[in-house]
C-alpha cells in the first residue's frame, strides 16, 4: 500500500522492536510455567469431554485430581497417557474411570517413557488432525460459496438462548452479515470451567459450550448455503479458560475468536501470570486452527479518553502483534482491535478517528484490523446514534478495515432488536457501497491535521513502548499504563491455578503445534 | 413555559403532538413473526389500531428472513393523560458544582466524604460507574475522584454484594454506588435487592447511603428497591454529590 500519511518507517521500526523484546520478556516467563487450562485443554484435544454427577467438566475432574496428587507438574498429559497405556483404555475412559472414583492415577505403575511418548504423539496427531480438517473444510466452503468483501460486517447475537441466537444469527445472515458473534453470559470469563451442553439461560449472552458452538455452527452452514455465502462464527475465549474455549472453538470450526494477551487482566482483573500463559497456548491452537483472532485494545478507550489514550491502543497492538506472531499465528488472522469512541461533540473528532483509524491501517498493512463502534457516547438517543454510527462506518470502509463491528443504535439500551440488526447491516451496506473506492482517491494533505495527528500518536506510542521495554510488561500493568488500571502480579484471579513447569514437564500438542506451525521448541526444564 | 399554544392545552387532556394540536401523531418500529408480505403489512395495522392509535398506516416494511418482517407505523393516539395530577418522586436537593459541592463539605459536614462504587454482581460494564467516579469523568464534569472534598474509591467491576458491603465497612464509607447496566431479564433488580438485603442482615443500613445508577434505574424504582436514591442515563457526578452531601448533612442534623 503506498504510504498516504507520512509517517516515519524507522520509528515504526523501533516500535516493533521494543514490543518484540517486551513479549520475549513475558515469553521468558511463561515458558517456565503452565497453567490448569492449559491443561485442561490438552485433555480436550485427547478427545475428554462431558460431566461428572455433580456437572463438573471431566477435563476439570481429571486436572484437579492430578494437581491433587502433586502431579501436574509434570503435565496433566504423563499421568494420563500413562493410564492409557497401562489400562489399553482411551483418555475419555481414563476421565470417566477417574470421575466416579474407581481409577486413582498416583498409583498406576509406570510404564517405559518411551512408550508414552509415542502415545501422546499420536495423540496430538490426531487431535490436530482433526483442527486442520476443520480449517480444510472452512477453505473448500469459502472457495464453493464465496465470502462477504472486507470490511466483514460482524453482527452480535446475545439473547441467552443458543436456540433463539441460531434464528438471529440466520436472520442476520439474510441481511447480510458475514460474522456473527455470540456474545457469552456476562460473568462466564471468570468461571475456571466451561459449562457443558446446550444452555437457554444466561444474562447479557449465551454461556460459550462446545455444544452450543455446533449448534451455531451448524445453524450458519445452513443459511450460508440459503445465502450462497459463507458465514463466520465468532465467540470469545477470553478469561480463565481461555486455551480451553480456543481448543473447542477449533474442534467445532468456529472462524473468529476474541483472543487478547492483556483484555482479561485489565477488564476482568485476572491475574496477569495465568493469563499471559494461557494465550500463549490459546493464539497456538487459534493460529493453526485458521482462526481469525480479534484482540481489545477497543476497551481502553471505554475507561480512558480514546484522544488522550490513542496511543496506548497502538503500543497495545503492536504487542499484541508481537505474541501472536510468537504463537505463529500470521498477520492475516491478526484481527487487532480499536474503536471509534471520541467524544462526538469533540470539534474535528471526525478527523481524530480517521487518523488513527489510517495510521492502523498503514501500520499493520496485513492484518484484518477490527473496527468497533461507539458504545461509550452512544445515548439512547436512537436517531443520534444511527448517525455515528453512519460516520463510524464511513471510515471504515474509507480506510479499508477488516472486520467492521457493526454500531447498534440501541446500545447502551439493550442487548440487540432483531430489526436492530437489519438497520445497522443496512447503514453499513449504503455507506461501503456508496463510499467503496473512497480511501484509493482521496490524499492527505501532507503537514495536515489528520497526518500530523498520526504522527503524534506513533511518536507517544514509540515513547510508552520503549519505557515498558526498560521495565518489562509486568511492571507497566503494575503501573497502570495501559487503560488506566493497575493490575498487581499476584493479584486478581486465577493465580492459584499457575504451576511451574517441573522436570519432565511434557505437552505432546504444544511440541506437535510448534513442529507443525514452523515454531522453535521450548527448552527443555531443567535443562542447563 | 414557552410553549405559545399552552394557553390553549388541555392539561387534563394531553395528547402527543405531530404539527398540529392534539394529532395523537406517534410513531412506531417493532417486528413481527410472520412472513413478510401483505397479510403481515395487514397484521401490524390492526395491531397498531388495537393499541389505541387511529388511521394506522405502515410506511415500511422490510423482510428480515427466517419468517420475520420490520415495520414502521404511524398512526393517531386516542388517548389521553392527566398532566396535572403526575407526582414523580425526584432526587430533590439542589444541585450543586464541583466547586459547591466541595465548599458545602468543608461548611456543613467538616470531614471527608468517602464514597465507594462498582458494577456489582456479574455486570461488567463499568461505563456508568467510570463516569461518575473517575478523575476525568464524562462530558466535561470532573468524577468524583478529583473533589479534594471526596475520598472516591472505584472498585471496578463483578464486584460481589458481600464483599462491597465489607469495603464500606473497612473505608467507612458514607455513600455506596451501584451501577447496573445489564438488564437482561431483570438480573439487576436481584442483585441491587441482595444489596439491601445483606446490608440490613448485617445491621448497617442505616450507616450508609445506598445509592443506584444506570440506563434502567429511575429514582422511583430505587426507592422501592430500598435504596435512598436513584439515578438513569445522563447523570454526572455533581448530581450524585449534590444528594450524597445534603443528604448527609440532613442525616447528621437529625
Amino acid at each position: 500500500m503506498e504510504n498516504k500519511l507520512r509517517l516515519d518507517e524507522g520509528k515504526i521500526v523501533r516500535a516493533r522492536q521494543a514490543a518484540g523484546n517486551i513479549a520475549t520478556g513475558v515469553d521468558h516467563f511463561i515458558g517456565t510455567r503452565t497453567t490448569v487450562a492449559v491443561e485442561r485443554t490438552v485433555l480436550r484435544l485427547m478427545g475428554v469431554d462431558g460431566v461428572d454427577a455433580d456437572w463438573v467438566p471431566l477435563p476439570n475432574v481429571v486436572t484437579d485430581h492430578v494437581l491433587e496428587r502433586g502431579l501436574l507438574g509434570k503435565g496433566v498429559s504423563t499421568a494420563v497417557l500413562n493410564a492409557v497405556v497401562q489400562l489399553g483404555i482411551t483418555p475419555q475412559q481414563v476421565a470417566e474411570r477417574v470421575a466416579v472414583g474407581t481409577l486413582d492415577l498416583a498409583t498406576v505403575p509406570p510404564v517405559d517413557k518411551k512408550i508414552i511418548t509415542a502415545k501422546g504423539q499420536e495423540m496430538a496427531q490426531m487431535g490436530l488432525d482433526r483442527i486442520l480438517a476443520n480449517r480444510q473444510e472452512r477453505k473448500k466452503r469459502i472457495e464453493r460459496l464465496g465470502e462477504g468483501r472486507k470490511p466483514y460486517l460482524y453482527v452480535i447475537v446475545a439473547t441467552g438462548d443458543i436456540y433463539e441466537d441460531a434464528i438471529q444469527g440466520k436472520s442476520a445472515a439474510h441481511q447480510g452479515a458475514d460474522i456473527v458473534a455470540v456474545i457469552r453470559s456476562t460473568g462466564q470469563s471468570l468461571i475456571d470451567y466451561v459449562p457443558y451442553g446446550a444452555t437457554r439461560e444466561g444474562f447479557g449472552g449465551t454461556y460459550a459450550t462446545q455444544e452450543n458452538f455446533r449448534i451455531m455452527r451448524k445453524a450458519l452452514d445452513e443459511v450460508g448455503e440459503e445465502v450462497g455465502r459463507y458465514i463466520r462464527l465468532c465467540n470469545y475465549c477470553s478469561g480463565l479458560c481461555m486455551p480451553e474455549i480456543a481448543a473447542m472453538g477449533a474442534l467445532e470450526r468456529l472462524d473468529v475468536m476474541l483472543n487478547d494477551a492483556l483484555y482479561g487482566i485489565l477488564f476482568r482483573d485476572i491475574n496477569m501470570q495465568r493469563t499471559l500463559i494461557d494465550q500463549a497456548f490459546s493464539r497456538m491452537i487459534n493460529g493453526y486452527a485458521g482462526i481469525m483472532i480479534n484482540t481489545g485494545e477497543d476497551n481502553y478507550l471505554t475507561t480512558a479518553d480514546a484522544v488522550e489514550a490513542a496511543h496506548t491502543v497502538l503500543a497495545s497492538q503492536f504487542i499484541n502483534e508481537q505474541f501472536a506472531t510468537m504463537a505463529g499465528l500470521p498477520a492475516e488472522q491478526m484481527g487487532l482491535g480499536h474503536a471509534f469512541e471520541m467524544n462526538p461533540d469533540l470539534e474535528d473528532g471526525f478527523l481524530l478517528e480517521l487518523a488513527q483509524a489510517q495510521m492502523a491501517r498503514q501500520i499493520f498493512p496485513n492484518a484484518p484490523l477490527k473496527y468497533m463502534p461507539p458504545t461509550k457516547h452512544m445515548t439512547g438517543n436512537i436517531f443520534k446514534g444511527h448517525i455515528q454510527d453512519a460516520l463510524f462506518n464511513t471510515i471504515g470502509m474509507w480506510t479499508n478495515q477488516g472486520v467492521q463491528l457493526l454500531g447498534m443504535m440501541t446500545e447502551a439500551m439493550h442487548t440487540p432488536h432483531i430489526h436492530d440488526r437489519k438497520l445497522a447491516i443496512e447503514n453499513a451496506r449504503y455507506v461501503f457501497n456508496n463510499l467503496r473506492h473512497l480511501g484509493e482517491e482521496i490524499q492527505y494533505k501532507p503537514g495536515g491535521r489528520i497526518e500530523k495527528r498520526a504522527q503524534d500518536v506513533l511518536d507517544q506510542s514509540l515513547a510508552m513502548l520503549e519505557e515498558v521495554e526498560k521495565v518489562g510488561l509486568f511492571t507497566a500493568l503494575e503501573r497502570g499504563w495501559f487503560a488506566d488500571v493497575k493490575r498487581g502480579l499476584t493479584g486478581g484471579k486465577g493465580l492459584s491455578g499457575v504451576l511451574e513447569k517441573e522436570e519432565g514437564y511434557w505437552n505432546p500438542f504444544e511440541i506437535e503445534l510448534r513442529e507443525r506451525a514452523g515454531l522453535p521448541m521450548r527448552e527443555e526444564v531443567g535443562s542447563p | 413555559m414557552n410553549n405559545p399554544q399552552a394557553a390553549s392545552i388541555d392539561l387534563k387532556r394531553v395528547k402527543p403532538y405531530g404539527d398540529t394540536m392534539g394529532d395523537g401523531a406517534v410513531q412506531l418500529s417493532f417486528s413481527l413473526p410472520v412472513p413478510y408480505g401483505e397479510e403481515a403489512r395487514e397484521a401490524a395495522r390492526r395491531l397498531v389500531a388495537m393499541m389505541g392509535l387511529e388511521e394506522p398506516q405502515v410506511y415500511h416494511m422490510a423482510d428480515l428472513g427466517e419468517g420475520y418482517t420490520w415495520f414502521i407505523v404511524y398512526g393517531k393516539c386516542t388517548h389521553t393523560i392527566d398532566f396535572s395530577t403526575i407526582r414523580v418522586p425526584k432526587v430533590d436537593s439542589t444541585r450543586l458544582d464541583f466547586y459547591g459541592v466541595n465548599q458545602f463539605i468543608r461548611e456543613h459536614i467538616g470531614r471527608k466524604v468517602v464514597v465507594i462504587g462498582a458494577c456489582t454482581g456479574t455486570d461488567a460494564h463499568t461505563v456508568g460507574i467510570d463516569a461518575i467516579m473517575n478523575m476525568k469523568g464524562y462530558n466535561g464534569e470532573y468524577g468524583l475522584e478529583r473533589y479534594p472534598e471526596v475520598d472516591a474509591y472505584n472498585f471496578g467491576s463483578q464486584v460481589p454484594n458481600e464483599e462491597m458491603l465489607a469495603k464500606a465497612m473497612d473505608l467507612k464509607a458514607d455513600a455506596l454506588l451501584v451501577s447496573q447496566v445489564v438488564t437482561q431479564k431483570g438480573v439487576h433488580i436481584q442483585n441491587l435487592t441482595e444489596l439491601v438485603e445483606l446490608a440490613e442482615a448485617e445491621g448497617i443500613r442505616d450507616q450508609l447511603l445506598l445509592i443506584c445508577g444506570g440506563p434502567r434505574i429511575n429514582h422511583e424504582m430505587a426507592l422501592e428497591l430500598g435504596f435512598d436514591a436513584g439515578f438513569g442515563p445522563g447523570t454526572l457526578a455533581p448530581d450524585v454529590a449534590s444528594f450524597v452531601v445534603h443528604e448527609l448533612e440532613r442525616r447528621m442534623s437529625k
